[in-house]
């Protein structure tokens, strides 16, 4: 009970807004960090279509396959691109190759969750639409312009804004509800949203990696000072009692 | 002030009571502070096993290599060296290797797996320094031609590393953990059963 | 064990120093919630500074080292994290107990006759805060780090003649740069600690020379002689404070006030941990998101705001549409404090008796500080301008029109001692 008020008062912080420039509605990201085997296939899906360019240079192997619970030879053998024993996340591109290609290195990732939030990673990764205007063909509704190949396209299939005809103030109008795949991915719309969540998941987990622990040790060290409070409240109250 | 009569009991049981509690709150509070000065996690992966060649090293030569930032020696002993082993036994201090510096699998006449092979942490068990290896002229004992000699303080280790009698370093030279992975290579640092550190 | 003390008393005032400020150490027995303030302002530069020292032996001052140290700090240090967020969050913690001091000041008047210096002090005690904790945000080298300093630097550009080459003499550079870095790491983690601690020793040796103000804003020290024995306070005081006055209505500090601050400082402490546990950014107003990425000189957050508890005098600086004069109207607003107990002339002390003006403006003057505080957040719009501009104003009046009116002020008759 004291657990979910405690953490409830940290969700009502308002946040302050930071995305890239969009301030438009967010979808909410409802990942849950507890979620071992999330964390894991969101893993597996940073190392096989982020990590080529986006490095994590501040987060161990060794500590996210402690965390994750992912044995340690299984790990190296399945997850791992470098040799060096519990070495960070670099990317496979280097820095000035990277910046040829892209106009600018892609940014490290390890801590992208601390900078947009949970629900902007979430809401990004799902509205990559086809633009033929653009260098790699696409476009994102939440960062416009963005300068970033749709890698996931082999998983949700090619993304497209779709209108359709719906009344608005007694008239007929073309209508943008939303982006929808071409259904040539192999995971299906509710797969990927779910892949995404999973992704979004392990980028929480990754900018801050002692989440649960610290939460764990607040109860203990919040229920030991109401205790203290307790006891202070009846000391005072005792001594006070000389007064007047 | 009030006339009630204060209730002593009450009041020293609640003093005692919060000094308590509160105290061991800053004992509690302490704990961060004390655990972080442990080696972080970078320090401790530094400490992974290093492993090493040894199928070039000739005859009587050292080979350093660094494990846990702190130099390790391999050395390829003689046959002579390793008869020199019965002639120091007398003059060291701890010929039977008691002392647990070393694994159980190298607590033996020469201190090591194999006796051709020998494999120590290079530093003095005095005050750290890290002491020389003298393949030649060790000292005027007869058929003691090789040893260890700690330029600090003048201790003195046979070529099993055993400290002599009346030096300063109290042990003998450390043996780390170790094992042969095959016949040209070492693995310092993890012994052969055990799991990763 | 008794021996020992005299042995030791022999040497130094030991135990005369302990009676003279904590035992026997008179305070007034009406001092109410805005009083506990002050001890948990010692409370937090105590954390502030050992966890500081903790953070040094980890922290890599360099342009090139640090970000990524506090990054080791966080994740490869053991508690690395939970000393980081004892600091980063004491910082805010600072600020929030020191601006309701400042408050409880302000309500009772305790900057008045004869407390100048010791709200002097206090002031000065604040300024410094303020750089302290200026030059502490530059140390993670975060996007907000690094355009914060370059923003506030560059305030000192508006000085005229001078401006440019002080900028650039304060820097250590053309840009802000590893060489900033490397100072203000030093006057961060050194020099500027060492003259809070001499100034909130120099505020505490004031405070006890004057005495304790209360909420009544009443002397409890009454001539000497003027009270029969039977009303003086029953406790024994030290003889420095009980020579030359009669004392009432007060109480030996320890262990009435110590039992009580330790009330506080528990409610307090729920607070803090639950900052530190639960919500160490506090929603981006403790730590900022554009923070946890490495200072990029070449590109500017979008949105780039001081943290919270420099809003107020950020507002006050946006608000001016001339750069010199918005510099001079930001430190005005500091300086204006430093005078408060020059521009009130009133002789009662405590709101609770002054006029009705006066609560309404210390009203209004509470009201504009805090929304100066949230506009400073906000990006400034046209709206978000003008009010900014009202509240500024409103900002100044309170010392101006204080002036006028304090001197001949209608104020409520004020008891004779204080009351419950």
């Amino acid at each position: 009970m004291i657990k979910r008020f405690l953490l409830a008062l940290a969700l009502l912080l308002p946040s302050v807004a930071f995305a890239a420039g969009y301030s438009g509605p967010l979808d909410r990201a409802d990942h849950d960090l507890s979620d071992k085997a999330s964390l894991q296939r969101g893993a597996q899906l940073y190392m096989n279509y982020c990590l080529a360019c986006h490095s994590m240079q501040y987060q161990r192997y060794s500590r996210t396959f402690d965390d994750l619970d992912i044995p340690q030879e299984l790990g190296e053998e399945l997850l791992q691109f470098t040799n060096e024993p519990g070495g960070h996340k670099t990317s496979a591109i280097d820095g000035d190759a990277s910046a040829e290609w892209f106009g600018l290195t892609p940014p490290d990732l390890t801590m992208v969750a601390r900078v947009r939030g949970a629900d902007f990673i979430y809401t990004y990764l799902r509205s990559f639409y086809a633009d033929d205007s653009r260098p790699f063909g696409v476009n994102n509704d939440v960062f416009e312009n963005v300068g970033m190949p749709h890698v996931l396209e082999e998983l949700q299939g090619t993304p497209r804004r779709v209108e359709e005809q719906r009344m608005v103030d007694g008239e007929m109008k073309d209508v943008y509800v939303g982006i929808r795949a071409d259904g040539n991915g192999t995971m299906s719309p509710e797969e990927f949203d779910q892949a995404m969540l999973d992704l979004t998941n392990f980028l929480v987990y990754t900018g801050e990696p002692m989440i649960l622990e610290r939460q764990r040790m607040g109860y203990f060290v919040i229920g030991f000072l109401i205790v203290f409070l307790i006891l202070t409240i009846l000391l005072k109250k005792e001594y006070w009692r000389d007064i007047k | 002030m009030s006339n009630a009569p204060v209730d002593k009991g009450r009041r020293r049981f609640l003093t005692v009571a919060t000094s308590v509690v509160g105290g061991a709150g800053a004992l509690a509070a302490a704990v961060p502070f004390i655990a972080s000065w442990s080696p972080s996690v970078r320090a401790r992966l530094a400490g992974a096993p290093v492993e090493m060649k040894i199928d070039k090293i000739e005859p009587g030569q050292l080979v350093r290599t660094e494990w846990q930032g702190r130099p390790v020696w391999v050395i390829r002993r003689t046959p002579e060296m390793l008869e020199s082993l019965s002639l120091t036994d007398d003059e060291v201090r701890d010929p039977e290797s008691d002392q647990p510096q070393q694994p159980e699998y190298a607590k033996n006449k020469h201190r090591s797996i194999d006796p051709e092979w020998f494999v120590a942490v290079g530093v003095c068990t005095h005050l750290g320094c890290s002491p020389q290896f003298l393949p030649r002229n060790f000292g005027d004992m007869d058929g003691v031609d090789s040893g260890f000699f700690c330029p600090c303080h003048g201790s003195r280790f046979d070529i099993a590393g055993r400290v002599f009698q009346g030096v300063p370093a109290p042990t003998n030279l450390v043996v780390p953990p170790y094992h042969f992975i095959d016949d040209a290579t070492i693995l310092i640092g993890l012994g052969e059963d055990e799991g990763a550190v | 064990m008794s021996r020992i003390m005299n042995w030791i008393d022999e040497r130094i005032p030991f135990s005369n120093s302990l009676k003279l400020h904590v035992t026997q150490y008179p305070a007034p027995k009406n001092f109410n919630f805005w009083y506990i303030m002050g001890s948990l302002a010692l409370v937090v530069l105590v954390n502030q500074i050992v966890t500081g020292i903790w953070l040094t032996m980890n922290y890599n001052p360099s342009a090139d080292g640090a970000f990524a140290s506090i990054e080791y700090i966080m994740r490869d240090v053991d508690y690395g994290w939970l000393l980081r967020y004892m600091h980063s969050t004491g910082a805010s913690a600072f600020f929030v107990v020191v601006y309701l001091h400042m408050f409880r000041g302000l309500m009772y008047g305790s900057y008045q006759r004869p407390r100048e210096l010791l709200w002097i002090f206090g002031m000065l005690i604040f300024l410094v805060l303020m750089a302290e904790a200026f030059m502490g945000y530059l140390l993670p080298w975060g996007q907000m780090s690094f355009w914060g300093a370059q923003v506030i630097i560059s305030l000192f550009g508006a000085i005229p003649f001078v401006g440019e080459d002080l900028t650039t003499w304060i820097r250590g550079d053309f840009v802000i740069s590893g060489a900033t870095l490397n100072r203000f790491f030093a006057l961060h983690v050194i020099a500027l600690p060492l003259v809070l601690v001499i100034l909130v020793f120099l505020h505490l040796i004031a405070l006890h020379e004057v005495g304790s103000n209360n909420p009544d804003g009443i002397n409890i020290k009454k001539p000497k002689g003027s009270v029969p024995d039977d009303e003086k306070a029953p406790f024994e005081f030290h003889e420095r404070y009980t020579a030359k006055k009669d004392i009432v209505d007060a109480i030996p500090f320890h262990p009435y006030y110590t039992v009580k601050d330790l009330v506080g400082l528990a409610g307090f402490l729920i607070l803090f941990a639950w900052v530190i546990f639960f919500a160490p950014t506090m929603g981006g107003f403790f730590l900022e998101p554009p923070n946890f990425q490495a200072a990029d000189p070449m590109k500017t957050p979008e949105h780039i705001a001081p943290v919270w508890y420099f809003t107020p005098f950020y507002a006050i600086l946006r608000a001016i549409p001339d750069k010199l004069l918005g510099v001079i109207a930001m430190f005005l607003a500091i300086v204006f404090l430093f005078l408060m107990p020059w521009w009130d002339r009133c002789k009662v002390r405590s709101v609770r008796y002054r006029s009705t003006l006066h609560k309404v403006n210390l009203t209004v003057f509470v009201i504009s500080f805090i929304a100066l505080g949230y506009l400073g957040v906000k990006p400034a719009t046209d709206v978000y301008t003008i009010m900014a501009r009202i509240f500024t104003f409103l900002y100044f009046a309170f010392f101006i029109v204080m002036w006028f009116y304090s001197k001949n002020e209608r104020t409520k008759p004020l008891p004779e001692r204080v009351t419950k």
